[in-house]
């Protein structure tokens, strides 16, 4: 299969956007009773989602690799969300994000020139 | 309580903002009822607290809150003798609202920073999915 039109970033862009989700949940049920905090190990998932595309297969729902947190200080009522990293985790993978985003708006620009021939 | 629709950051943070708003709602009536007196044991007022549960969206991975109701905590009213009171029974003693109003001030004060935790977390999340539809 042909390398993709936007090399890594595309599936970089998807899965952040997935991770943000992820990440917003967790911020959402800081005061849940129980609730475990999850994330996504972003470098496993990119890493089987670019495997996938090579073997040609759909880049689709798949595993997810979604890890729990582990709580510095576990709380009473089991609730394992630190709002102090989910915030840290946030704002890296909101940053993240735009730098994907650029390097996707990199490449249309690229192209984009390319083909109005300037 | 199954909704047809996926959940989205949008209708996961609006869930979220809503029980905080439930669990606030609740401190606040806490502390209006603070000392506030009944006639007996069983009619004083009692404080109650919202119950959260999370709600899980297999398809998206999100995972929503829920306020599952309010829950009335079983702290038994502080008796105090007091024969002059209008409320007072037979034996001389009115019943006063179990309120903590510290613990009420505090619950407010986590329920409002968890409140602008989300708005901004919704706000980067929004202005990140513009840059991106703006893209050309």
């Amino acid at each position: 299969m042909s390398e993709p039109l936007f090399g890594i970033h595309g599936a970089a862009l998807e899965l952040r956007s997935k991770r943000m989700g992820v990440l917003a949940s967790n911020i959402a049920n800081a005061a849940t009773p129980g609730f475990k905090a999850r994330d996504i190990d972003f470098n496993a998932a990119l890493g089987a989602r670019l495997e996938r595309g090579r073997e040609g297969g759909l880049s689709g729902a798949g595993d997810m690799h979604t890890v729990y947190r582990v709580p510095t200080m576990p709380s009473l009522d089991g609730n394992t969300v630190e709002l102090g990293r989910e915030q840290i985790a946030f704002a890296e993978n909101a940053l993240a994000y735009s730098a994907t985003l650029s390097f996707v708006q990199g490449k249309v620009n690229t192209i984009t020139r390319a083909l109005t021939g300037e | 309580m199954p909704d047809a629709r996926p959940m989205t950051l949008f209708s996961m943070t609006e869930r979220a903002m809503s029980a905080q708003m439930v669990r606030m709602n609740a401190a606040t009536s806490n502390l209006a009822n603070a000392g506030s007196l009944a006639s007996s044991e069983a009619e004083a007022y009692r404080p109650i607290r919202a119950v959260f549960t999370a709600e899980l969206d297999r398809a998206t991975g999100l995972s929503g809150v829920r306020s599952d109701g309010l829950v009335r905590s079983d702290i038994a009213p502080t008796k105090r003798y007091e024969p002059g009171h209008p409320l007072a029974d037979a034996d001389g003693n009115v019943w006063e609202a179990p309120v903590d109003e510290s613990a009420e001030m505090v619950e407010i004060m986590e329920s409002a920073r968890q409140y602008q935790n989300m708005v901004q977390a919704l706000q980067t999340a929004k202005q990140l999915m513009l840059e991106t539809l703006r893209s050309k």
